[in-house]
């Protein structure tokens, strides 16, 4: 189902954008040919495997790697003295990817080797002996914040403060979002309702470990093979690390497993090229499952306050909130996106959003699709159910009553732009799930979701190729069909089949600087910069043309794939197709290729209203997902099976979050479930089909219409959830998981 | 290390290894044999990414050691194709778009053939169950499940006879998973 507002905006016919069009890496993916980050081996290649701390908070008094050395097979050990000087923007991660003074959370790499087998290796690992002074710890966020709390890092002074504190502590920094008067605002309410949420730690869970093969020659040059979002930023992030120049590290990225935003930022990569600096040969690294939950990058948990003040006819008439992130070992949780995106699907007069960093002993925090921007909607979108509960208003009236809409002001800022929010909330309104009778025990509930989108630094090279195919890079790696959606929008503007097209991922030699898959970019930015590449060369294609026809190049015009005369007035000549001009290339003045390098600009945000019924066992506490629907604004859906699974894919991920995933650190700041089994996320036969809407409100800032799709949707089911529990429980949730045991926790059972 | 010298049968083909003895079948079969179709996802059993057929039988080759292949008849993704034909499955996976990343692609295919070879008619329930150890983490299951369910439908619509419950070995091999 497709809804399609009256916008004329969006008056372009599509030819190809809009297709399911077969997926180009398609018959590779089946068939096990391609190849993943753990699928690639080098001559001479030795395996690399990681010493981590078991102690969540440990000075390290010494490392003897002395009896590992000697251990026959073994070609290199490292610890953090291969890690010299670096940027400061880069200090974090050095420490990071191999701790120096302390070990800073259970998981932190200590040292690592390099062996002609795995089995050398571990048996190497053993053989390493490291002396830790055990430091007390803290894992929980609000016990990090307490005055009395261990203090992890002694240089850490609270930014954002009027007076940066004396003290250090584990508060990194303070941020605050809003306008107006919210105490005035909570004066103007008929009801006002406070609560507090908790939510734990998640992780992305991609099924493909971290997997990565470095190559460092005698002569200073070095090759890497790396399953991640961002082959540039491993290039330079590698490159800082061990002081390498960056034309000198040459990066591949293999198809990847998986991300999530997980795979945007280093762990085992600086540590494999360090490895294989000092043996000589390429290294094989590859993380284990256990490695991947234990020492990759999770979410934060939160702490959340939330006040929102409603008149009777559902006006909200203030909202204030305080969101507490723990982002792991390190500062730069994603607090500050919370905070801004949690009231960004409300027009208010008065808005406050009150963010505080905080580190604890944990593994330093990586994006995980829309960072941070789930806890807070759950939190606002629990308390405005509860008022439409208490006010008995529709949940879905009071949300288009008070919805941002064109040239709104963002309660973190900005005015919007064009938006889609109404439009997906007409759309929940309008769909029979929203009328379908619920049965006992069952529940249904609605939230909203904002996330940003992004656009950043894009490069891409289109070649023309002799018998009129055409190649394309992109530099930025293809996570969810990228390829198809980008080399697709190039076809399109070339006016040639879709299958002419080859869409690749560009190694680091071979394109400028791109950014990381990140912020539902590619699609966007990528695709832009391919139809601006398409742009180019099809004005050399038309300048061939006059030159073979003799006529200039402004009375030429490119149509559906050919150069045609612009009028009767340019002469009598048949129109020469891209491949006829392709063909002739050599002839009238050499290769033909087009390029577009950009910082994009004018990313569109994109709003989501979610909907889903549940079903609460009131013995057992656990909760069934019994219908779910995705309402969302993709601007254009390009190939709109991959904006379905994005759709599907997000909210998925928040069943999982709101249902079962959780990080559970025991007494000893030990992570107890650090595996598939005990850390479940949710399997095939948990879920009902998972229904989609897409929503097309064009985005003026892209040729197309295309706003970034993959992030938005994990915004709102912990909300939706929620409050479809609340619903069927008949008692307000608080804090997830919601897990048998916390559910029935709420119903007084235990 | 000591290794271990094992004779097996591969997609067809007579296969010899060397292993070392407390190496798994799928470190044997993605290491030693360049068959990198099957993925480790957790090491454990618990992701179905490493779903390979062992004398028919549905195994995660992380759970079974290369060691306890000998004699086995072992189908993995690298054989679903019938040259350039593609299986049925990995046809309706590929419209059905049942896949984003697609490392867990490998595992589900193993796993749904599996189920096929048992039950042609299966319903959306039975599906999600026999797929319930494959984990996916990009797409919510749901153009996976329809895949599987239309293929059936196709297989059935074909009438062929229905294909045996399991291939005969070519040998008894102790699956131990």
């Amino acid at each position: 189902m497709n809804v399609q507002p009256d916008n004329k905006a969006m008056k372009r016919d599509f030819d190809i954008v809009g297709k399911r069009t077969p997926r180009p890496d398609g018959i590779d993916k089946v068939t096990g040919r391609a190849r993943f980050g753990a699928d690639m081996s080098m001559p001479g290649m030795l395996w690399g495997l990681v010493l981590r701390s078991p102690h969540a908070h440990a000075k390290i008094k010494r490392i003897d790697t002395s009896k590992a050395e000697k251990l026959n097979g073994v070609h290199a050990i490292v610890t953090s003295k291969d890690f010299g000087p670096c940027d400061d923007s880069l200090l974090d991660i050095r420490e990071n990817v191999m701790a120096r003074e302390k070990a800073l959370y259970d998981g932190h790499a200590v040292a690592a080797v390099a062996a002609v087998s795995r089995s050398v290796a571990r048996q190497a690992l053993k053989l390493i002996k490291v002396d830790y002074q055990v430091l007390p710890h803290v894992t929980d966020v609000d016990e990090a914040m307490k005055p009395d709390a261990p203090v992890i890092n002694d240089k850490l002074f609270t930014k954002g403060l009027d007076k940066t504190p004396k003290k250090p502590s584990n508060i990194a920094e303070r941020f605050e979002f809003g306008h107006g008067e919210v105490e005035k605002g909570f004066k103007e309410a008929d009801l006002v309702i406070e609560r507090t949420f908790r939510t734990e730690a998640t992780h992305q869970g991609y099924i493909e470990p971290h997997a990565c093969v470095a190559s460092m020659g005698a002569d200073g040059r070095g090759e890497m093979w790396v399953c991640t979002q961002g082959h540039f930023m491993v290039r330079n992030t590698c490159a800082g690390l061990l002081g390498i120049d960056v034309s000198n590290l040459r990066v591949t990225a293999s198809e990847i497993g998986g991300g999530f935003g997980g795979k945007t930022t280093v762990f085992i990569e600086p540590v494999a090229l360090a490895l294989s600096l000092k043996a000589n040969r390429p290294v094989k690294m590859v993380m284990s499952r256990e490695e991947v939950l234990r020492a990759s990058g999770p979410t934060s948990s939160s702490s959340i306050d939330v006040k929102i003040g409603m008149k009777k006819d559902g006006t909200i008439t203030a909202g204030d909130a305080t969101l507490r992130y723990q982002g792991g070992a390190f500062p730069g949780s994603a607090v500050p996106y919370g905070a801004m995106a949690c009231f960004a699907p409300y027009d208010l007069k008065n808005v406050r959003a009150i963010g505080w960093d905080v580190i604890a002993n944990r593994p330093k925090q990586a994006a995980y699709r829309a960072p941070g921007a789930p806890m807070g909607a759950y939190a606002i979108e629990s308390v405005i159910d509860e008022l439409c509960r208490e006010l008995k208003l529709d949940p879905i009236d009071v949300r288009l009553k008070n919805a941002s809409s064109d040239g709104s002001k963002a309660s973190y800022g900005p005015n919007f732009g064009v938006i889609g929010l109404k439009a997906t909330l007409e759309a929940a309104k309008n769909h029979p799930h929203w009328k379908a009778k619920l049965g006992k025990n069952q529940g249904r509930g609605v939230a909203c979701g904002f996330w940003f989108n992004f656009g950043g630094e894009t490069s891409v090279s289109l070649n023309v190729n002799v018998d009129g195919t055409v190649g394309l890079s992109v530099g930025t790696p293809d996570i969810g069909g990228s390829r198809a959606s980008i080399g697709n929008m190039a076809a399109e503007e070339l006016g040639i089949p879709h299958d002419k097209v080859r869409c690749i991922i560009a190694d680091t030699a071979s394109l400028g600087y791109n950014d990381v898959t990140d912020g539902s970019r590619v699609t966007f930015a990528s695709g832009m910069a391919a139809i601006q590449a398409a742009r180019d060369a099809i004005g050399k294609l038309c300048e061939r043309a006059a030159k073979i026809w003799g006529i200039p190049v402004d009375a030429v015009v490119w149509e559906k794939g050919h150069a045609r005369p612009a009028s009767p007035n340019a002469g009598k000549h048949e129109p020469l197709s891209l491949a006829d001009i392709a063909a002739q290339a050599g002839a009238t003045g050499g290769p033909i290729a087009g390029h577009c390098e950009i910082n994009a600009e004018g990313a569109g945000v994109s709003f989501a209203t979610h909907m889903v019924d549940s079903e609460v066992d009131p013995e057992t506490g656990h909760v069934k997902i019994l219908r779910y629907t995705v309402f969302q604004d993709a601007g254009k859906a390009v190939h709109p099976s991959y904006v379905e699974g994005q759709f599907q894919g997000g909210a998925v991920q928040g069943i999982g979050w709101a249902l079962n995933e959780e990080y559970i650190y025991s007494k000893d700041g030990r992570l107890q479930n650090p595996g598939f089994l005990d850390y479940r996320i949710p399997v095939c036969s948990d879920l009902p089909m998972i229904d989609t809407v897409i929503v097309e409100v064009p985005n003026p800032g892209h040729p197309y219409g295309v706003r970034g799709v993959g992030e938005t949707s994990i915004v709102p089911p912990l909300a939706a959830i929620s409050n479809s529990v609340s619903d069927a429980a008949k008692v307000r949730m608080t804090r997830l998981p919601m897990s048998p045991p916390n559910v029935l926790k709420a119903l007084g059972r235990i | 290390m000591f290794q271990v010298h094992v004779r097996t049968r591969i997609n067809g083909d007579d296969t010899e290894f060397s292993c070392e003895a407390d190496e798994t079948l799928l470190d044997a079969l993605r290491d030693r044999l360049g068959l990198t179709g099957a993925k480790e996802g957790c090491g454990t059993g618990d992701c179905g990414a490493c779903s390979v057929l062992v004398d028919g039988r549905l195994v995660c080759a992380c759970l079974m050691l290369g060691a306890e292949a000998e004699g086995c008849d072992i189908e993995t993704v690298e054989g679903m194709a019938d040259g350039s034909k593609l299986h049925p499955l990995q046809q309706k996976f590929l419209d059905h778009a049942a896949l984003q990343c697609g490392v867990c692609t490998p595992g589900f295919l193993v796993a749904a053939k599996s189920l096929l070879e048992r039950n042609d008619n299966p319903t959306e329930e039975e599906v999600r169950y026999w797929l319930a150890g494959n984990l996916c983490r990009c797409t919510g299951y749901d153009k996976i499940v329809r895949a599987v369910l239309d293929t059936a439908a196709d297989m059935r619509k074909a009438s062929k006879p229905k294909p045996a419950k399991a291939k005969k070995a070519s040998a008894k091999g102790r699956v131990s998973a």
